[in-house]
């Protein structure tokens, strides 16, 4: 068994030098650069990234002890030293009184304990890949240990935070349905946490085609000449997408002018400026100028808001690959995810009315997992495209379309496509391809009833509602967990039903009101049968296991 | 009422008629919980305690009333792939429920209606919004019916 030497200059070679290599099956994760890196998934023992204590952590620490340190330090000096006189440079009166030898002492042991504390926490933290399982193993004194089934992964997040970015380290995050069920790699080498990814992806695949033939890791060894800070600005400005496992080219292209146009005509700019309005006629009408008090938190808060939203969607960029949709944004801390085929759950394209003029849409989807990761991910990671125009919803749909329709041909994939295209932007009326509200359904949607309806295509379900926020709603078939049917007195009256769509819960829920008795009643018993034999016939938890080595 | 939903050919097998009695002892203390409250409410801010009390049982003779049709509307059948299950008169709900869907199934047993051999059936899969509760079931229904499920479930599993 070779144990992969990260080569000179990086931290890796720097901790190494202190201590032995590690012994027997255990590996350190951090052979970027090496080529080695299939190796990280071979079912044996792991280490994390060297610095990945500091990185957790570490970094913080050490700058909250500097402010202590320099805030307090008269204090603490008290403390210790009860006759320190209160003027003076506790440095001058370590000179003074001959204390050199005692206060390098102290620095020394507490940056001892520190490090030895790090390197137990990093020798303790171990993770393996099997052909079956994720499984990790951490901490100190309280143990935990957990394992995954690489069946039942919903995604592989990786994220770059822009410090650890700086160390050239990433985040893996294995994305489990659930609340808190995810499993968490930090941090990985760069390089090799992609790796690794596609690693995961292959086995959970349950494809038989080696990885060496696509997926062997394109040809970074030349990189092994370049110094450190070189490899580190070229990771940099590396495209957020592997190369090799993706096309490098994005197939939506968000400007930056369309960025700032989306959020300039968001919801929350007419809340600001019903605010603004708001704040001018009441200082106009009292003539105080009290409500200024509220404009400084109120504004920073805006701007925070903005920015988020703005700097979370700058490099936004989404391909296809053999194991599914990969999704990457983040300037400066960035991160990107793979969505495996049959993971998303619902997919909602939506229009709020500012955006009717440019002709933008929204696509978010309803997904099992909650990734635990913040800023950058959080609200995100339901939102697949977060502002885009007719042609690249229709890309973005048929990228993930065949993975929602499970085995449909060309010819459903593109009449499933022009359903969805017709439910986009349609007024609706009779024969579109969707079933619409009757004209009494009127009462309860004034302006929508035309169409307010639904669609039963190859592989999906669709839902289309409202006049005024347009909103489509795809949910696949072998995705759906149960189906309900409602009827109040108002709608008895008139002879209406609502439908309701039940999948894992997220931003969508997909419901539709106000639809004819009949045709619910139709539309509940044909969904409770496409649901069972879609689920029976779904085989995307191993979603390349009919592939065979060519 | 002609136009109530109705699924066509399902036949539903209804639930205990002993339910009625454990709703209405339910709705016979939350009815003296909500008078209690009224009262000491009313003799606070206004005289006219009478009304309030008399306002809250009119509701309450209503519900109590509505109580053995509500528990006569319940009701579930086992289909080939799925399970169906209907409640509620005036505000009706139908759900379908794959079997291979299934999560997990709960027995839940109050004082009441342990009291009176009766016990609630509570699907849950991945989706929240699912919300299949069969209350009202003979214990030994119940356990049955339990059984029955988790092994239609195992042959029938599927991701989520």
């Amino acid at each position: 068994m070779t144990v992969p030497l990260p080569e000179e200059g990086t931290e890796g070679a720097r901790h190494e030098g202190g201590s032995p290599p590690p012994a027997g099956s255990l590996r350190d994760a951090d052979t970027s650069g090496n080529g080695n890196r299939n190796s990280l998934a071979d079912g044996e023992w792991h280490r994390m990234h060297p610095a990945s204590p500091l990185l957790k952590g570490g970094i913080a620490l050490i700058a909250i002890l500097g402010v202590v340190v320099a805030n307090l330090r008269e204090r603490i000096f008290d403390l210790f030293v009860p006759h320190f006189p209160q003027e003076g440079d506790p440095v001058d009166y370590i000179l003074d009184n001959g204390l050199i030898g005692w206060a390098l002492l102290v620095v020394a042991v507490v940056l001892l304990a520190l490090v030895i504390g790090f390197y137990i926490s990093w020798r303790m933290h171990l993770f393996r890949i099997t052909d079956e399982v994720v499984e990790v193993r951490s901490g100190i004194l309280f143990r935990t240990n957990r394992k995954a089934r690489l069946d039942r992964i919903q995604g592989i997040n990786i994220v770059r935070p822009f410090i650890a970015r700086l160390f050239g380290a990433a985040k893996l995050e294995i994305n489990q349905a659930g609340q808190d069920a995810n499993v968490q790699l930090s941090y990985l080498g760069s390089a090799s946490a992609d790796g690794l990814r596609r690693e995961i992806l292959r086995l959970a695949s349950g494809t038989h085609v080696s990885a060496a033939s696509g997926a062997q890791v394109a040809d970074r060894v030349g990189l092994a000449d370049e110094n450190v800070i070189e490899r580190r600005v070229n990771e940099f400005l590396a495209p957020e997408l592997d190369p090799d496992a993706a096309p490098p080219e994005s197939i939506v292209k968000l400007n930056l002018g369309r960025l700032v146009g989306s959020l300039a005509l968001s919801g929350s700019t007419i809340f600001l400026l019903v605010l603004i309005a708001a704040g001018v006629t009441w200082i106009a009408t009292t003539g105080d100028f009290f409500a200024l008090f509220f404009a400084i938190p109120g504004a920073i808060g805006f701007a925070s808001f903005y920015w988020r939203r703005f700097s979370k969607s700058l490099r936004y960029s989404i391909a296809g690959t053999p194991d599914g949709i990969r999704v990457g944004f983040g300037l400066l801390s960035t991160s990107n995810e793979t969505l495996p085929p049959g993971r998303i759950h619902s997919v909602e394209v939506s229009q709020p009315l500012l955006w009717r003029g440019p002709g933008w849409w929204e696509i978010k989807v309803n997904r099992a997992s909650h990734s635990s990761t913040k800023g950058a991910g959080g609200e995100a990671n339901t939102t697949i495209l977060p502002v885009g125009d007719r042609t690249d919803v229709r890309r973005v749909l048929e990228l993930m379309l065949p993975e929602l329709l499970a085995q449909a041909g060309d010819g459903d994939l593109s009449a499933a496509i022009s359903v969805i295209e017709s439910g986009l932007e349609s007024k609706g009326g009779p024969d579109d391809g969707f079933t619409n509200s009757p004209r009494r359904a009127a009462v309860l949607r004034w302006f929508s009833w035309r169409r307010n309806g639904f669609a039963i295509t190859t592989g999906s379900l669709v839902l289309r509602k409202g006049a005024i926020w347009r909103q489509l709603v795809v949910v696949p078939q072998p995705r759906l967990q149960s189906v309900s049917l409602h009827q109040g007195p108002i709608l008895r009256a008139l002879r209406l039903a609502d439908i309701h769509l039940h999948t894992v819960s997220g931003p969508i829920s997909a419901d539709l009101g106000a639809i004819d008795q009949d045709a619910a009643i139709r539309f509940f018993e044909d969904v409770a049968r496409v649901a069972v034999s879609a689920a029976q016939s779904d085989t995307s938890h191993r979603w390349r296991a009919g592939e065979q080595p060519a | 009422m002609a136009d109530r939903l109705e699924l066509p050919d399902a036949t539903w097998q209804r639930v205990s008629p002993r339910l009625i009695v454990s709703e209405f002892v339910g709705a016979v203390i939350s009815t003296a919980i909500f008078i209690a409250a009224v009262l000491t409410l009313t003799n606070v801010v206004w005289s006219g305690a009478i009304w309030g009390v008399a306002v809250v049982g009119v509701i309450a003779i209503i519900v109590f009333v509505l109580i053995p049709r509500r528990v006569r509307a319940i009701g579930y059948q086992l289909r080939d792939d799925d399970l169906l299950f209907r409640r509620g008169i005036l505000f009706q709900r139908f759900v379908a429920v794959p079997y291979g869907r299934m999560q997990l199934v709960d027995i839940n047993r109050g004082p009441l209606s342990r009291m009176l051999g009766l016990s609630e059936l509570k699907f849950v899969t991945a989706a929240a919004s699912t919300g299949v509760t069969i209350p009202g079931l003979r214990e030994a229904d119940a356990d049955e019916l339990r059984d029955k499920l988790v092994a239609l479930a195992e042959t029938r599993r599927a991701g989520l």
